[in-house]
């Protein structure tokens, strides 16, 4: 059944892509074991199966996106391992990675997105304009090149990854999941284009997984997938004739090894037992908008109790906003909806408790056992106490889950996860129960496996279930089906109603009979005229190139446009500065001002109030109430209610003039040493300069006391006020922060949003793709710190005494640095979170206490002297006060610069070195 | 009221457990409060210390020369000397921040009482030391003549005696403040950061709607999220306490660490309530990321704790006031450093609580919309 040679039958003999001894692991997980296969060329090869097959796996191997772990891929006639080989491939294979527009960019327009898909290539405008008009023209987007792909629906969004992917005439395209979660209307089209370019394109291979079957049907060519292994392969007919079954499914079915068919017989739906009392949902009208786009158009309809009632529609149609409604998620704009008779109230805890509901992302919490997340949840639902224990062993026994009680979700398949989904949204037992695509991506028998759970409930415990769903068969198994498009429930009945009144068709058929009446304004059919582009080589060549700055510019001006996509994000990256510049200039300050002072006056006679008065007469001191005695001296230091307390003993006035020399004891509040240290200071002054005076009031010279003069100089801040020395430092402060801070989440936010698989399947380098991503955030820091310089110049009137072009390129070399660190860190955190955290405490910590900001760099101690210099702050710092206020030139400042340049040339390389351009 | 602690509980673990999960956050968790925190304390000066000067001697006399050998450790580094050409080039580059500069015939024309003129340079760039180092000079140089005058006799003649003794911090070394200052400024940005960013993520993600549906309030999801990251970063300022700062700095606190540790308590659930609020008013990760960094820094660095917070015009004193950070960093210079007790640290605590009790009700209220609007 592995024969290699299975499919050689079919198209035209020759071989696109082989397979030899393949395994896959992460951690601990395999996902591909000892595979052989061998894909025919020049027609539609489809691999079939469930989620957790290997589908995915094989086809990233296949694409060269996935780093080959054991054996051998040889993909268009090279050993895909081989760099060279495949650098050749990403011209001349197009890959479609798995979800709805995951690897679009949503903020940037359908023309945009095939530009910038074009520029990876190497395609010249002229040349990308005529494809793109045509790729639009054959796929009847021709309409919307202007409109965001955010604001697509899913089937026009998989036409246009489609276009994406067809934009350099590839000559293997793979597709993973093209057609999950779209319309059937949109499902059709979708494969009629396909037909449609593989007609003028006959040398094209196509490589196809999906889950499903009926789509498999009209494959040239079929592997089916299980558990890592290839369990059949060849046409659809011989994999039925093999099995005996008379479709694929149950072809599919048959061909499981034993012990994952155990038990597994066709789902029955046993009759509907007549039930009196208010229907369990009922909905008038409901409505929903955002803004101006309307989710849900007046939609009613009423749900029977113990009735499965199925919701069917394409990704967007609004399915999903209607149940979020009905489980109070979301508040209708409009309409009204009643649950068991009571009208739905978003604040009413109560009603929740009546409801179970699974949506669609969910979601079990990850870092939770089985166990915990069943525990959690009995827990929100509030069970009583006692009823805990014995409700969650039940529901592990009921839902087979006894065996994987304490293992983590995320190890465990889809189908057991969605099991563990199912007894967690029934672990209160609910009497309604509302499933948002609960089966999508699960493999038939485990399918079958739920809806008999479902039917279970429905029919033995009186649930009703309302359940949305993109698969007919599944429909066909509910009592009645709403058919829902645009916001709108184009139809409501049983199944085989509906079937009937559009034709007697299948449901299949029926549906796409209601889509078409509605949509015929919508989509453009696509003209036969257009002609699919040829393939040419020059293409290839240029993907061979190592470097290209076309492909880096491509980064850099999408980056450009997300930007200016998103101006609140711009808005933070350039008035964050100037509020900080504003409050800073006036806020950090060293001079120490107003100090508060109290006096405990054991004396109370002129001189000593004379005393008092020299102080709380400067500007240096402001006094306080006096203090009554020595334990509240004590006491109000300790408060810090005063930095200065001074103790005046008894009998001063006397001893001065005796000559007898009274001791003033002065408390300075150690605890703040700065501020301590400059009290002192200015209290040793005052306290002189007061002897001296009382001095000569008893006749003695005090000229002896000072006999030399001391001139201050202070050449570089005449004024020593602290704005001077602050303001070129926070301009360094803020060029290392915020630009850091936009670098950092652009590797791992595409990570986490799924468009970092353009960075791996097109011929994009390492060093293109970073620099690309950096280059607008130096023109936009670039443009800040000129921001900056007139906020210093026209609020603090700070000039330039120096050379402004030593400034100006010192900044340039400093914050191209500063967002290569950004980058940096990106790409080595696993969460956004963690790069937010580690740009902020990895770069603040150095900047403000190690680079000459706050404390001279001359003072710090080694090892912090090296903490300082390891970052590229300490010398622009040099650079920024050197030009700002100490006039100095290029002949001073050159070495910096070189330093500088040498740090972001660093961060990059090891950003470089830790990307990896092929994923695990 | 019991269910509602309940949930509060359950949910507050999960989110411990989602933190734990990610070990690069957990190493940079305590790289912040260690590494950080030590390098701080350990390297960097706000006291005159070692501060570098040079003296430019034209008079070559006996005077000259004592004053050149008076600048001595801790307060200075052995004076360099250099001819007068080199006080600029130096001074630009940071060599020193002091030059001195004795006149030719100084020694001469000051016995003779023709009160010679001395000339101090300063490079008030480094402003932290050039005020006080300033007076340091002054003071040097006036203690020096009056000897050499009084033939080694330094006599005070004034009137009366000043003795100034620094009360909590006799040597007024900076290690303990740098080290406690520090640590209450890690602790804003990492409760801001990572309550904030908890929030985003579980909106990015879509899990939030999930708790929703279950008899589960904005309300409670917002307490676990503020008791479970607030508890991590306690966890982890009490490990800075006693193991870096007194283990391992040895700086002696001397107050009660639990009553710290309790203000701290106070303080993270205004701070995180702070990062939820912030959470609420971006729309994605990256903008929290640019949004949080205006606010942490402000927060941190006109504090107090960098710079005194009397130097400050007054309007932005006043302003200062309504951030928590201000009196949470008066809350511990005053436990920590004069080992006040609850007897006068109410004060402090009492705005702590106002400011975090109005961030908490903005943010829960904004939380709840941001909700109903998603």
């Amino acid at each position: 059944m592995n024969d290699p040679q299975a499919g050689g039958a079919v198209g035209t003999g020759e071989i696109v892509a082989e397979l030899r001894g393949v395994s896959h692991r992460y951690n601990k997980t395999t996902a591909l074991n000892r595979v052989d296969l061998a894909i025919p060329a020049g027609c539609m090869a489809g691999l079939i199966g469930p989620d957790a097959a290997g589908k995915s796996t094989l086809l990233g191997l296949v694409a060269g996106t996935k780093r080959l772990q054991a054996g051998q891929v040889r993909v268009l006639g090279g050993d895909i391992a081989d760099e060279a080989h495949r650098r050749r491939c990403y011209a001349r294979i197009a890959f479609m990675p798995q979800g709805l527009g995951r690897n679009l960019y949503p903020t940037l327009t359908v023309a945009e997105n095939l530009h910038f898909f074009g520029q990876l290539y190497g395609q010249e405008r002229a040349e990308r304009q005529t494809r793109i008009d045509e790729l639009l023209k054959a796929t009847g987007l021709a309409r919307f090149p202007d409109r965001p792909v955010g604001k697509l629906s899913g089937g026009m969004k998989q036409k246009l990854g489609l276009c994406c992917a067809l934009i350099h005439d590839p000559d293997l395209l793979i597709l993973d999941e093209p057609t999950t979660g779209i319309d059937p209307l949109s499902r059709r089209q979708f494969w009629d284009l396909i037909d449609r370019i593989r007609a003028r394109r006959s040398g094209m291979s196509v490589l196809v997984a999906t889950a499903y079957m009926e789509e498999a049907e009209r494959f040239d060519w079929l592997a089916a997938m299980s558990e890592g292994s290839v369990i059949a392969s060849g046409a659809a007919a011989e994999i039925e004739a093999m099995t005996g079954a008379d479709n694929l499914e149950a072809s599919f079915i048959q061909l499981l090894p034993p012990e994952k068919r155990a038990g597994h017989e066709p789902v029955v739906l046993p009759p509907r037992m007549g039930e009196d009392g208010p229907p369990a949902i009922e909905a008038t009208n409901l409505t929903c908008r955002f803004g101006d786009f309307t989710a849900v158009d007046r939609v009613s309809f009423q749900i029977r109790r113990g009735e499965i009632f199925g919701f069917l529609g394409s990704n967007g149609c609004g399915k999903t906003t209607t149940m979020k409604m009905l489980t109070g998620l979301l508040p209708a704009s409009e309409g009204e909806a009643r649950i068991f008779g009571r009208e739905l109230d978003a604040s009413d805890l109560q009603t929740r408790r009546h409801v179970g509901y699974m949506s669609q992302s969910f979601s079990l919490y990850s870092e939770l056992t089985v166990r915990q997340n069943l525990s959690l949840h009995a827990h929100l639902f509030h069970l009583p106490r006692k009823e805990i224990a014995p409700r969650i062993a039940e529901m592990l026994d009921r839902f087979d889950l006894a065996e994987v009680a304490d293992a983590l979700p995320a190890a465990l398949p889809l189908g057991v996860r969605q099991r563990l989904s199912l007894a967690v949204a029934l672990i209160h037992r609910p009497d309604l129960l509302i499933l948002d695509e609960p089966t999508s991506g699960v493999d038939p028998v485990a399918r079958d496996e739920f809806w008999r759970y479902l039917i279970e409930l429905s029919r033995h415990e009186g649930v009703t279930i309302f359940i949305s769903t993109h698969f007919m068969h599944e429909a066909e198994r509910c009592d009645r089906i709403s058919l829902m498009h645009a916001g709108k429930v184009l139809a409501v009945g049983a199944p085989a109603e509906l079937a009937a009144k559009r034709g007697g068709g299948t449901l299949d058929d029926a549906f796409v009979a209601y889509l078409q009446e509605v949509v015929q304004d919508e989509v453009q059919p696509p003209s036969d005229t257009a002609a699919v582009p040829a393939g040419n080589d020059h293409a290839m060549a240029a993907a061979a190139r190592p470097f290209s700055l076309r492909r880096l510019w491509a980064f850099a001006q999408r980056e450009l446009t997300e930007i200016q996509r998103d101006p609140i994000r711009l808005a933070f990256a350039l008035l964050g500065p100037i509020f900080l510049l504003i409050t800073f200039g006036f806020g950090i300050s060293f001079d120490v001002e107003r100090l508060p002072f109290a006096v405990y006056d054991g004396d109370r006679t002129p001189e000593s109030r004379e005393l008092v008065e020299s102080l709380s007469g400067s500007r240096y001191f402001v006094e306080q109430p006096p203090m009554a005695s020595a334990a509240e001296l004590e006491r109000r230091l300790k408060s810090g209610g005063v930095s200065l307390a001074i103790e005046i003993p008894p009998g001063f006035g006397r001893d001065v003039w005796r000559g007898s020399q009274p001791e003033i004891a002065v408390w300075l509040d150690g605890a703040t040493p700065f501020r301590a240290e400059t009290a002192r200071g200015y209290l040793e002054g005052l306290m002189v300069q007061h002897g001296q005076e009382l001095a000569r009031r008893q006749g003695v010279d005090p000229g002896a006391l000072l006999p030399a003069d001391i001139e201050i100089r202070l050449p570089f801040n005449p004024s020593f006020e602290s704005v001077y020395a602050i303001t070129p430092g926070v301009i360094m402060l803020l060029l290392a922060m915020i630009p850091a801070m936009m670098t950092a989440l652009g590797v791992v936010r595409e990570k986490e949003i799924g468009s970092i698989a353009n960075f791996h399947a097109t011929p994009v380098s390492r060093l293109e793709y970073l620099v690309g991503k950096q280059a607008p955030y130096v023109a936009i820091a670039l443009a800040s710190f000129l921001i900056q310089w007139l906020l210093a110049a026209l609020v603090f009137g700070i000039e330039v005494t120096g050379s402004a072009g030593a400034l100006l390129v010192g900044a340039l070399c400093y914050v191209t640095a500063t967002t290569a660190f950004g980058l940096l860190v990106s790409t080595f955190v696993r969460t956004q979170i963690a790069a937010i955290f580690a740009t902020s405490i990895i770069i603040i910590i150095p900047t403000v206490n190690f680079s000459g900001f706050m404390t001279p760099v001359s003072s710090l101690e080694q090892s912090g002297r090296i903490f300082g210099l390891s970052f590229p702050s300490a010398y622009f710092q040099q650079v920024s006060l050197g030009t700002f206020v100490k006039g100095l030139g290029w002949g001073e400042l050159w070495f910096n610069h070189l330093i500088l340049i040498g740090f972001a040339c660093a961060y990059l390389a090891v950003a470089i070195l830790l990307l990896k351009k092929q994923e695990a | 009221m019991g269910r509602m602690l309940g949930n509060i509980f359950r949910l507050g673990v999960k989110e411990l457990r989602s933190l734990y999960a990610d070990p690069v956050l957990l190493i940079l968790m305590l790289y912040t409060f260690t590494v950080a925190i030590y390098e701080v304390s350990k390297n960097v000066q706000m006291e005159v210390d070692h501060a570098a000067i040079a003296v430019i001697d034209e008079d070559q006399s006996q005077l000259s020369r004592r004053l050149t050998d008076a600048f001595l450790p801790p307060q200075f580094k052995p004076a360099i000397e250099i001819g007068a050409p080199e006080v600029d080039p130096g001074l630009e580059r940071g060599d020193f921040v002091f030059a001195l500069t004795i006149p030719p015939h100084f020694e001469r024309d000051l016995l003779a009482g023709r009160k010679p003129g001395l000339q101090l340079d300063v490079d008030a760039t480094a402003m932290s030391l050039a005020g006080n180092g300033a007076v340091y000079v002054e003071n040097i140089v006036g203690r020096e003549i009056a000897a050499a005058q009084n033939q080694g006799v330094a006599q005070s003649a004034l009137p009366f005696d000043v003795v100034v003794r620094a009360a909590f911090n006799p040597n007024l070394s900076s290690a303990r403040f740098l080290a406690i200052m520090q640590l209450t400024e890690n602790i804003t940005i990492l409760a801001i950061i990572l309550t904030g960013a908890a929030l985003i993520r579980e909106r990015e993600h879509g899990t939030i709607e999930h708790l929703l549906v279950m008899p589960v309030s904005p309300f409670e999801i917002m307490c676990a999220k503020i008791w479970a990251n607030g508890a991590a970063i306690l966890v982890a300022t009490s490990l800075s306490l006693y193991a870096v700062v007194q283990a391992v700095l040895g700086v002696e606190v001397s107050g009660s660490i639990p009553l710290f540790l309790a203000g701290s308590a106070l303080y993270l659930f205004a701070v995180t309530a702070l990062g939820i609020f912030l959470a609420t008013l971006a729309g994605s990760m990256p903008q929290f990321g640019l949004l949080c960094i205006p606010v942490f820094v402000v927060m941190n660095l006109l504090s107090g704790a960098m710079t005194p917070l009397e130097s400050m015009p007054v309007w932005l004193q006043t302003v200062m006031q309504a951030s928590p950070s201000t009196h949470f960093v008066k809350l511990a210079q005053a436990i920590l450093f004069r080992g006040a007790g609850l007897d006068l640290i109410w004060r402090h605590l009492l705005p702590v609580a106002g400011i975090g009790a109005i961030l908490f009700a903005i943010a829960w209220m904004r939380f709840r919309r941001a909700i109903a609007q998603s």
